[in-house]
């Protein structure tokens, strides 16, 4: 089992290693040159020497390349060009919305994608079969900026008044205050990683909320959420409730569950104890390859609903032609991306044995 | 049984069609190809007649002659008052008749589909072809760069790619084109290692046949069926990514009736303006919706296993 994790770690490095060459290469081929982008009318001849030395921007490229590595290496993303402030900065602070909207899409995806996957596949060929795979079909042909816009329109304009209305933008009602947990726990005087960790769960404002035992809080951000968390993760929902469906009537249709059902186990037992099994495997690859498209959803998501977290501020970079942001945050979705569909491949490896001996 | 019982039967027997005509069979056949085809038709239709069904010209102002930006939509027979000229979607935030850009946004969109996939299949199919003949490092070298490609979430990618190509709707095809490429690589690649060893394709290297003739003649058609699934398929996520990057403002540019573009502008206006989202946004999904359903259809009608 350890050799088979090492052997898919080992086959990711190439990948990670291309991924911060084009990120490096994003800095280098800007329209124009870093000076230019970085300094804008500023820029002169003079002016620009100075930078490209100061920047090691006179060096030749494979020193450049892997002064950067270096960098990466150690953490240091940069200086965004237009906050004036570290790259890693703005991650911590900004990061934790999009994890927090990410993970409250992929739950709401995976929970009704399987269960609307197993409904239909119990009900092959009925109505409620071809209802929710009309659901699905729509889920995914649906942009996520066109329906988090109709949302947002139908819960805060469309139920106005009534109980079901929800906030259209922000992450809490006007008048709350969030207390950061480094405050709550008395502990800044706390440096280093645990420190970064503590405020990274902190700006995570239901987490947040239960951690400090917090109802109105936690409650309040919950709320916020429902309508970009759905928004988002309505394609991933769709696609799920697909691919369930498929690898459930495949598995359905087999020998073995035939076995199980001739041996008189009831209808319950068969799906969740035995199809369910070994459909679920191709429903872990899919899931963790949605995870991509959240992160690229949540670009869209967070500019619709006023969430300042990563996606927002990538937003942002692109439009002000930030490129350090650009570039550094394309770096850390990339990364993630990754080691998040290592970890699924890894995961494969757990649920089913015949991966670790075949390869 | 007789004899002349077994002719009646045989007779009885349907004719044999050819592959194409059977997988065409088969498709019409099936529900959620034919209701894609039938979206799609609808749109190809809307395209070609644009000019002739759209009330107004797409980018012109109306404002010369009266109109005022956002009014809302006006339809006479749904009881708006005669006095007032009539917009079925209203008038968007420089008093152009939304409708008419809704019906030009079809030839758009379209345009994107067919050109990106296309740019994307043609890469592939060079990319993937070398990379399974040649093997060894060039191999090696074509597949991992693809490998890097795909680590990407699709839109991420394509938004760096037209943040170094500067904005504008050319850039986002080639970026869009860009990201879909390791798709068709692989399928073709794959397709020519399956190939190239079968004991006929052998004997045709033998005789002297170049790996150009058996690129056309022997592997791709072999790998026709997924390149066309796969192809209708991309169409819908070039139609999505495009309209993405248009309504963040990195595609399409103004006055283009982009549909994408138009909802990223009236974005603000939601709560004032919503038909300025609901109709573009009607449009797109239906667009993805159409090719969505065909590629699923023709998945299922050209899959021989499935043919029962």
């Amino acid at each position: 089992m350890i050799g088979f994790i090492v052997r898919r770690f080992l086959l990711a490095v190439p990948v990670l290693l291309g991924i911060v060459f084009v990120t490096f290469a994003i800095g280098r081929l800007l329209p124009g040159n870093p000076c230019e982008a970085a300094l804008g009318e500023h820029a002169n001849a003079n002016v620009c020497a100075a930078f490209n030395q100061r920047h090691g921007l006179d060096k030749p490229i494979p020193v450049q390349f892997l002064t950067y590595f270096g960098e990466i290496i150690r953490g240091d993303l940069g200086s965004s060009l237009r906050f004036g402030r570290p790259v890693t900065d703005l991650m911590v602070e900004r990061l934790p919305v999009t994890v927090e909207l990410a993970l409250y899409a992929l739950v709401f995806a995976t929970v009704v994608g399987i269960f609307l996957g197993l409904i239909s596949a119990l009900r092959h060929n009925t109505g409620i079969d071809v209802g929710t795979m009309l659901i699905a079909n729509l889920g995914v042909s649906i942009p996520v900026f066109v329906l988090g816009l109709t949302f947002a329109w139908i819960f805060a304009i469309g139920l106005k008044g009534t109980p079901l209305a929800l906030p259209p933008s922000g992450r809490l009602s006007s008048g709350l205050n969030v207390i950061s947990l480094a405050q709550a726990w008395h502990l800044e005087s706390l440096q280093g990683p645990p420190r970064v960790l503590i405020d990274f769960v902190s700006n995570m404002y239901t987490f947040n909320g239960l951690l400090r035992l917090d109802g109105r809080i936690f409650f309040d951000a919950l709320r916020h959420m429902i309508l970009p968390a759905v928004a988002l993760g309505t394609i991933p929902m769709a696609i799920i409730a697909r691919i369930t469906r498929s690898s459930l009537l495949d598995v359905l249709g087999l020998d073995y569950t035939r076995t199980a059902r001739a041996k008189g186990l009831g209808e319950r037992l068969v799906v969740f104890r035995h199809a369910m099994r070994n459909a679920m495997l191709p429903l872990v690859t899919v899931i963790g390859l949605q995870v991509g498209g959240l992160l690229s959803g949540a670009i869209l998501t967070e500019t619709i609903f006023n969430l300042t977290g990563v996606g927002r501020t990538f937003f942002v970079a692109i439009t002000s032609r930030d490129y350090t942001v650009v570039q550094a945050f394309t770096l850390v979705i990339a990364v993630g991306y990754v080691l998040i569909n290592l970890l699924v491949d890894v995961s494969y490896g757990f649920l089913d044995p015949r991966v670790r001996v075949s390869s | 049984m007789t004899a002349q019982a077994l002719t009646a039967r045989s007779i009885e027997l349907p004719p044999a069609r050819g592959i194409v005509a059977d997988a065409l069979a088969n498709l019409l056949r099936n529900r959620s190809a034919v209701v894609g085809l039938f979206i799609l038709g609808f749109l190809f239709a809307v395209a070609v007649l644009a000019p002739v069904i759209a009330p107004f010209d797409p980018v012109d102002s109306l404002i010369r002659v009266g109109g005022k930006p956002y009014t809302a939509p006006c339809i006479h027979v749904l009881g708006c008052a005669a006095s007032q000229p009539e917009h079925i979607a209203g008038l968007d935030q420089n008093a152009r008749d939304e409708i008419s850009r809704v019906i030009f946004g079809a030839r758009i969109s379209l345009f994107i589909g067919f050109t990106t996939v296309g740019f994307a299949i043609v890469l592939g199919v060079i990319f993937g072809a070398v990379a399974g003949y040649s093997g060894g490092w060039a191999d090696n070298g074509i597949m991992r760069v693809m490998d890097v490609l795909l680590a990407f979430p699709s839109l991420l990618l394509a938004i760096a790619i037209v943040t170094l190509l500067g904005p504008g709707l050319n850039n986002a095809l080639i970026a869009i084109g860009v990201t879909q490429i390791p798709i068709y690589a692989r399928v073709v690649r794959s397709s020519v290692i399956s190939v190239k060893e079968l004991d006929f394709v052998t004997a045709e290297r033998a005789l002297g046949a170049s790996p150009l003739r058996i690129l056309s003649r022997r592997v791709l058609p072999n790998s026709l069926t997924p390149l066309i699934v796969q192809g209708t398929l991309g169409i819908a996520t070039a139609v999505l990514d495009a309209a993405a990057l248009s309504f963040i403002g990195l595609g399409a540019q103004p006055p283009a009736a982009e549909w994408g573009r138009m909802i990223g502008d009236a974005k603000d206006q939601i709560f004032t303006a919503p038909w300025l989202i609901f109709f573009p946004g009607v449009a797109l999904s239906l667009t993805v919706l159409g090719f969505n359903l065909l590629g699923d259809g023709l998945r299922d009608a050209l899959d021989p296993r499935l043919n029962r």
